[in-house]
């Protein structure tokens, strides 16, 4: 019996030196998004399973960019584990930036991951983040409204019903507007929801050749119905609104439908901040009968830099914060409808989840998504409401300005689409293509 | 002669100052103001200005989900540290082109002010490189050079302007009753420029504590001040206005009390010898 006691005392021992042996403090770089936010307070249950401490940096999501772009660039190491989005992944990766994410144990179960999502956190078929939640684009509606409208929202809507659905719910006097869209300017703004928007009236960013199409039809039509749809029955001032703008207006009922982030769903079905919360109705993202909807595809994910010189906890975070377990943990403590969306096949099969009001047209705006073949006719670059190139953001800021000055009525339609194509062509040449 | 100020212009001219006054802390009144809203009040439209139920929960969330101290003292350290360390370096640099000229020394003020013409992003990448190579990233030493560096040309023009208006007749009488170089300017020089002195270290300790572009670029987690700590409530995807404006109004308290209870000095050295 002592020896049995004297030999668990020694392994709790062994066990304990050890994990102190190797425990490691490591530092992540994030940004300001609930999702996020909820995981940096559990992260003592990680610390509890592994012995390892983690230091949080968390940044505006430009400030973030910037910042860690900085950082992988030199490998100057600042931090253990990135958060980067779609965007910046299969780019990184094909750097050698990132750390692969090819030995995750079995027990994380990287299969279970979206193929979408899986899809567009890789290149060359290695697996460079993995995925933290996920979103597509998807429509928002006030029920009330559309009811009173004598309106039934289909499952899958077209571009023209959704123009009717705004124009018959649009009420000035009360400061109801039948729709919000983003205008801001800024890539990831107004500039990611009309490039979305524009695939579905069969434009694209550049043919195979790399040649910029602002001077087709497609393009034209696109800016023509989005410009005469606002000025009907969007906001005043809609070239300046972005996420949170039209978030708060949704919130105090001041819009019939929002086209946004499905992550928006939790926020505007949360009693606590919106006023329209039992109001709300999903659809899937309008399309134009040609093929392609008007969603996009995101992810924030988690990436190793190669600079850091803690792999190993790192990984052990990363498989810690995407597990089913790690899903499961904020289920209970806070409820389904606050679990991470978007990533992992498994939670859309688990009968709870699928109690959530938006989980299913989540599911099918993410799956309906293929950043492989985005528009209707061929590209030679991979991403929906992004064309995954070093070149795009600096290009997509300068084209979404231009845009957002034709929101505010400061230039036509054919001025602006004449400067995007030829700023476009100038960058695209500056850098070799 | 004082020319006689009607009761009038009294009132007229006191209102107008009260008016600047208020229009320019404005936003920091919204931003304090909202720090005591829910998030729903804080998005409100029309907006609240003082009739919502008054609530401390942004700062409770605030102080639970950050490590306010840690950022409070980063600041302190990087702010002080950057305004003495440029001091320290000023004082005898800005003495010498006050007091002995060269031919060069109108282009050397030139040259050191030309550096502030620069936008910062232009040379992130080589400080961040040297950074890494001499181990200084998220350091609070590496932080306090650089504010120093970029605050350096600001206090020499500062107080080179404040030693010119210093009678070098004064200097000469003491280096006549044989005091040495240093005691010249430790104890003449000094005591009489202390209006000057007080001030641009009050403002450089203000330009330090609100630098945003290097403490946000060349720290993590172990040196970040005050305005990552307010960086780190900004959302793009969420409305937590109230959230941030309470990190806003704890990241501007200490330095807002400080400007308060220099606000005397900081007017009278800033206004030295503005009237001849």
């Amino acid at each position: 019996m002592s020896l049995k006691v004297s030999t668990l005392l020694s392994a709790c021992a062994v066990t304990a030196l050890t994990t102190a042996a190797t425990a490691e403090t490591i530092t992540i770089a994030t940004v300001n998004n609930g999702d996020m936010i909820r995981m940096q307070g559990y992260t003592d249950d990680f610390t509890a399973k592994t012995g390892h401490e983690v230091e949080w940096v968390t940044l505006e999501e430009n400030v973030l960019r910037q910042r860690v772009t900085t950082d992988i660039s030199t490998k100057g190491g600042a931090f253990d584990i990135m958060t980067i989005g779609m965007y910046e992944t299969p780019i990184w990766g094909a750097n050698g930036w990132l750390v692969p994410l090819d030995n995750l144990s079995e027990a994380y179960d990287a299969a279970d991951i979206l193929p979408a999502m899986a899809g567009g956190l890789s290149h060359d078929g290695t697996l460079y983040a993995a995925p933290f939640y996920g979103e597509s684009s998807m429509i928002m509606y006030r029920t009330d409204l559309m009811e009173a409208a004598g309106m039934e929202m289909p499952d899958a809507p077209t571009w023209e019903f959704i123009r009717e659905a705004a124009a018959a719910m649009t009420d000035r006097d009360n400061e109801i507007n039948g729709i919000c869209l983003r205008g801001k300017a800024g890539w990831g703004e107004g500039g990611a929801f009309i490039t979305a928007m524009s695939n579905s009236f069969g434009a694209r960013w550049f043919d195979e050749d790399w040649k910029p199409q602002f001077d087709t039809q497609p393009w034209k039509d696109t800016l023509e119905f989005y410009v005469g749809m606002m000025n009907e029955s969007g906001p005043p001032g809609y070239a300046t609104n972005g996420f949170n703008e039209n978030l708060s207006l949704f919130q105090q009922g001041k819009c019939g439908m929002w086209i946004d982030a499905t992550v928006a769903a939790s926020f505007v079905t949360n009693p606590d901040d919106s006023t329209v919360a039992d109001k709300v109705g999903f659809a899937l993202a309008p399309d134009n009968g040609l093929g392609k909807r008007s969603n996009w595809l995101w992810a924030w994910a988690l990436a190793i830099p190669a600079g850091t010189q803690k792999a190993d906890a790192a990984l052990q975070f990363i498989e810690w914060a995407t597990s089913k377990d790690y899903i499961e943990l904020v289920a209970a403590k806070e409820g389904w409808a606050n679990v991470p969306p978007g990533a992992r096949t498994s939670l859309y099969e688990n009968p709870e989840y699928q109690k959530v009001p938006f989980a299913k047209t989540t599911l099918d705006s993410i799956l309906s998504a293929d950043p492989g073949s985005p528009t209707v006719d061929p590209v030679p670059y991979v991403g929906i409401q992004f064309a995954a190139i070093p070149e795009f953001a600096g290009i997509a800021t300068e084209v979404s300005q231009e845009f957002s000055a034709v929101y505010a009525g400061q230039q036509s339609i054919d001025e602006a689409l004449e400067k995007a194509q030829a700023l476009t062509a100038d960058a695209m040449e500056a850098a070799g293509y | 002669m004082a020319r006689a100020v009607t009761t009038n212009r009294k009132i007229i001219n006191t209102t107008a100052a009260w008016a600047i006054g208020l229009l320019i802390f404005f936003p920091i009144l919204w931003t304090i103001l909202t720090s005591f809203k829910t998030e729903a009040q804080a998005i409100a439209d029309p907006p609240i200005f003082l009739g919502f139920d008054w609530t401390l929960e942004n700062y409770g969330v605030v102080m639970e989900r950050s490590n306010y101290m840690r950022f409070l003292t980063n600041s302190i350290i990087i702010a002080g540290g950057s305004t003495i360390l440029g001091i320290i370096i000023a004082v005898p640099a800005a003495w010498s082109m006050a007091f002995v000229p060269s031919k060069r020394t109108k282009d050397i003020l030139l040259w050191m002010l030309s550096t502030k013409m620069l936008p910062a992003v232009g040379v992130l990448y080589p400080i961040y490189l040297l950074f890494i190579k001499m181990g200084l990233l998220d350091t609070r030493f590496g932080l306090t050079i650089v504010l120093m560096l970029i605050n350096l040309p600001i206090i020499v023009w500062m107080l080179y302007t404040y030693f010119k208006e210093i009678p070098g007749e004064i200097l000469e009488a003491a280096r006549m009753d044989g005091a040495s170089l240093r005691e010249e300017v430790l104890y003449v020089l000094t005591p009489m420029a202390i209006p000057g002195i007080a001030s641009t270290l009050l403002l450089n300790v203000i330009l330090a504590w609100n630098e945003a572009f290097w403490t946000l670029n060349l720290t993590a987690s172990k040196a970040a001040p005050l305005t990552a700590f307010i960086a780190s409530y900004s959302s793009p995807e969420g409305l937590f206005f109230a959230k941030l404006s309470a990190a806003s109004t704890m990241a501007i308290a200490p330095i807002l009390i400080l400007g308060w209870f220099s606000q005397k000095q900081l007017v009278s050295g800033l206004t030295f010898g503005a009237v001849k």
